[in-house]
């Protein structure tokens, strides 16, 4: 049997063979949806969520290899919406069907975590994810805000 | 089972469900979530709320409920349409809750699809909340024994003009609810100075939800003790399993069973391509069940496809003469008298829609016997009545018994008013006797789309002196979207040629559109803008080929080849005009001129001479889903060929606005999609397959390649409200490659751009 650390809480799961990839694990087995599938080969940035606080693709990371780490999801990113990329996407109207946009604001706050003044050369070529919505204009601003707003704190 | 129609909690049959019978059921289902599904006794609801109109429902603590009839796939107008009712019935917005209607053919077309939802139900939301607002105010009027003409709603209360009184709506929901429905004539609609949230932004109603994680899509949607299935398809439409061997699959933990789902009959319109699933306990335990099978296909008549070879045979039937379609003088004639004619020849591969949410639904069918006895689907759908349509007959009950929730929707882009998904998880539910959720990964997706079409344009005109055609012969060939629905039908139809081609707003003397044959050897689809997308780039880029012969400045040029400012007679050209009158919609140079000349002047157009070798400017301009588009690109190209778009300036005329964010949103994305499209969209089949599987070898724009900055103008117009998803997609292509023309003298007559070398020494 194995054990997750999903947003603070510890998972036990049962009959989970060890290969299954994290991002199904917390669909169908942990019932946190607020991941997404997009592709299922770390192409397009969906299915991102952080472990120990980095940026990785759920979609091609075996449950087994979590081990003690911490997983974040959107879930977990704030109590209630008000994490700065959060806040920041919503001030920018980023999300027209907003499928994509849970990756995409996981994928910009662990990178703020590391950097909280990213240039554009940062944000091209760390933000990579896919949105078929065509919101990269906005998702640009928004990290930019989010950055401002943390670098105030 | 009776006719059911979702509400919410407290709303009742009346209003909401006007024209329902007595002793219907309401179903009840949360908003967007697509899960708690429960059937509640109406006539117990009925009790309190005040439901004048089938979309509002008011109930007595003032909230009122607003009915959401079409499909968000990320356009807002889930928040569009209830703003306009919300707007005309004097609503506080943040006492509004939005209901996500189930599909019923009494709410009007559900089909989100063709860019129609505002234009079709603008008018229609204004009538539901004028008419709430009428009655609210005569019931005031009652309870005050004043005359109704001193009442007037605003903001949430009425307010009584001849003295200080006032009363929230919720409290003259009980005599609201006893006064007669206003027929149409009597509503007196809000003067458009006095909206208060038409042309306002608002955050889309779902954003909280969105940003949390919260909101649920089709691939969310879950039913107590349901199952997960992924599908094996036949690699070749109209193929069929032969025979399949599930000892493996059988043997993944988690799979429960291996079903066999048949192919269509006859055309095949949104019924299943067949093949086999895998039923399981987890979306992983049936993709590796999917995996593990051994299937023999028959593969059927189409295993022979192959796009290269297809090409050639489309450049063959546009490049000899076709069945007329538009026609006026005598084009092919003066072509060939004269001494200086250019021709051209444009293609665009196959596409998909690929959209970012791939197609999934849930469905539980209930079974007595052989006979179903209800049927229930979830699903992110654009289409709730198609889909009802589809899963209907299938389950052999009618299609109104099919109960249809809809929630949010991953993109759509015209595949998911498709529902051949939603009927393959019908049938799966129905043999597991459980509910089963039907998720198609990202290569079935990529392999088995609805495509649009591949697509030929031959483009021919005679000039003058002065280089300005004389004449001009425009001639398509591709399989056709009608293939879908009849085998039999191997030619562009009419509504896909006025797409770009037939619609041709230049004014010549001589002018001619012809289509030609071509069979379809897979499922040919609509993609957000259609058939714009191949002849919008022939034709726009043909018109900065003759500018270029001319010696002309390519704006200069569009300007005088659109020619004066007129309405084109919709009757003597035969356009259709998508339905719409020419009264409400007229074909206005005009207004196309107007965004030509304004996008110019936003983007400076005359720098573009300016510029260096490597960069440059080029325009296009188009009517499209009733709206006007301009676009200019300016491109940067290195010398080893590499592409960047810094900037690209749109101006739409889409008439009248409701929601200025989502329509910025949407031209902004538009500018998005068709970057992606132009620079690597193409779909290739080899034997009847498929090649490309995923998105590393059909690759969108990101972050970094995408085109950096958009501006944005929406001219400010009180004209009926026209298109927009859809509209400012067309124009993009051609203005981009027309660009790149200007930057490096380098043609692109055929799309994708990854298959161009764009180097220049």
């Amino acid at each position: 049997m194995t054990s997750i650390n999903v947003n603070g809480k510890t998972y036990e799961l049962k009959d989970v063979p060890d290969d299954t990839p994290l991002l199904w694990v917390l669909r169908d087995h942990l019932g946190l949806t607020g991941t997404k599938y997009g592709c299922g080969v770390a192409e397009c940035g969906v299915c991102t969520v952080h472990l120990d606080g980095v940026a990785i693709q759920s979609c091609v990371t075996e449950v087994g290899e979590v081990g003690d780490s911490k997983i974040t999801t959107i879930e977990g990113l704030s109590e209630d919406g008000s994490h700065p990329v959060q806040k920041a996407w919503r001030e920018h109207g980023v999300p027209q069907c907003g499928y994509c946009q849970v990756g995409q604001m996981m994928m910009a706050a662990a990178m703020l975590r590391s950097n909280d003044n990213p240039s554009d050369d940062d944000i091209d070529s760390e933000i990579w994810n896919i949105c078929r919505c065509g919101t990269y204009p906005r998702i640009r601003a928004a990290i930019k805000s989010a950055a401002k707003e943390m670098q105030s704190k | 089972m009776s006719s059911t129609l979702q509400s919410q909690k407290g709303v009742t049959r009346r209003g909401f469900l006007a024209g329902v019978s007595a002793g219907s059921l309401v179903l009840m289902a949360k908003v967007s979530s697509g899960q708690d599904v429960a059937v509640a006794d109406a006539a117990k609801a009925d009790v309190e709320s005040f439901n004048p109109d089938l979309f509002v429902s008011i109930a007595p603590d003032g909230t009122v409920s607003i009915l959401a009839h079409r499909s968000e796939m990320g356009t807002g107008i889930r928040t569009s349409l209830p703003r306009v009712v919300a707007d005309e019935l004097e609503a506080d917005w943040d006492r509004v809750k939005i209901v996500q209607a189930i599909g019923d053919k009494r709410l009007g077309d559900q089909n989100t699809d063709g860019s129609n939802s505002i234009r079709f139900f603008f008018d229609r939301m204004r009538v539901a909340g004028a008419t709430a607002r009428t009655m609210l105010e005569r019931a005031a009027a009652q309870k005050w024994g004043v005359s109704a003409q001193e009442c007037s709603a605003d903001n949430h209360r009425v307010v009584h003009s001849g003295s200080d009184r006032t009363i929230e709506f919720g409290q003259l929901v009980s005599i609201a609810r006893t006064l007669d429905v206003p027929p149409a004539d009597q509503l007196k609609m809000k003067s458009p100075s006095k909206y208060r949230y038409i042309g306002k932004d608002t955050p889309i109603t779902d954003m909280d939800d969105i940003l949390t994680g919260k909101a649920i899509y089709g691939i969310d949607a879950r039913m107590d003790n349901q199952l997960f299935a992924v599908i094996a398809r036949p690699p070749v439409v109209g193929g069929t399993v032969k025979s399949f061997d599930a000892t493996r699959a059988k043997k993944i933990p988690g799979v429960v069973d291996v079903v066999e789902i048949p192919k269509f009959t006859g055309a095949p319109v949104f019924q299943p391509l067949g093949g086999v699933a895998v039923c399981a306990t987890s979306t992983w335990a049936a993709w590796q069940g999917r995996d593990a099978l051994e299937i023999e296909w028959d593969e059927g008549s189409n295993a022979s496809y192959d796009t290269d070879e297809f090409a050639k045979t489309l450049a063959e039937s546009a490049n000899k003469p076709g069945k007329t379609v538009r026609n006026h003088g005598d084009a092919p004639q003066r072509i060939a008298d004269s001494s200086k004619v250019h021709k051209a020849d444009y293609s665009v591969p196959h596409l998909s829609h690929a959209p970012m949410e791939t197609p999934c639904a849930v469905a539980d069918v209930k079974t007595e016997g052989d006979k179903v006895v209800a049927c229930t689907v979830t699903a992110a759908t654009q289409n709730p009545q198609a889909v009802q349509q589809a899963v209907g007959p299938a389950m052999g009950i009618k299609n109104e018994d099919v109960i249809v929730n809809v929630t949010l929707l991953g993109t759509g882009f015209g595949r998911k008013s498709k529902p051949d998904y939603c009927v393959e998880a019908a049938m799966l539910s129905r043999k597991m006797g459980r509910p089963v959720h039907v998720t198609w990964t990202r290569e079935d997706d990529i392999h088995h789309d609805y495509f649009h079409t591949i697509s030929h344009v031959h483009l021919e005109a005679a000039v003058d002196d002065a280089g300005m055609p004389t004449a001009w012969l425009g001639r398509a060939a591709y399989p056709t979207i009608g293939s879908t629905f009849n085998p039999l039908a191997n030619e562009p139809a009419a509504f896909e040629v006025e797409m770009g081609l037939s619609d041709c707003p230049y004014d010549i003397p001589n002018l001619r559109v012809e289509v030609g044959q071509a069979q379809a050897h897979t499922r040919i689809g609509w993609l957000r803008s259609v058939a714009h997308i191949q002849q919008n780039f022939a034709v726009s880029s043909f018109a900065d080929e003759l500018a270029s012969h001319a010696g002309r400045d390519p704006y200069e040029y569009l300007i005088e080849l659109l020619g004066d400012d007129r309405e084109i007679d919709l009757k003597a050209t035969g356009l259709s005009n998508r339905g719409a009158s020419a009264k409400d919609y007229p074909y206005d140079i005009g207004r196309l001129k107007a965004v030509t000349h304004r996008v110019a002047e936003m983007a400076d157009w005359k720098r573009g001479k300016t510029l260096p070798k490597g960069r440059g400017l080029g325009i296009a301009c188009c009517r499209a889903f009733l709206g006007y588009t301009g676009h200019v690109v300016e491109v940067e190209i290195s010398k080893d060929g590499k592409l960047r778009i810094p900037k690209i300036w749109v101006c739409l005329d889409a008439g009248l606005i409701v929601s200025p964010d989502r329509v910025r949103a949407q031209v902004e994305g538009a500018a998005i999609m068709a970057t992606t499209q132009a620079r690597f969209g193409k779909i290739s089949f080899k034997n009847g397959r498929v090649v490309q599987s995923n998105y590393d070898d059909y690759s969108m724009v990101t972050m970094s390649n995408a085109p950096r900055e958009i501006i944005i103008d929406v001219v400010d117009s009180k004209a009926a409200p026209a298109g927009v998803g859809e509209t400012t997609v067309p124009s993009l292509a051609p203005a981009l490659c027309n660009a790149i023309f200007a930057a490096t003298g380098k043609r692109i007559r055929d799309l994708p751009l990854s298959d161009h070398d764009l180097s220049w020494a």
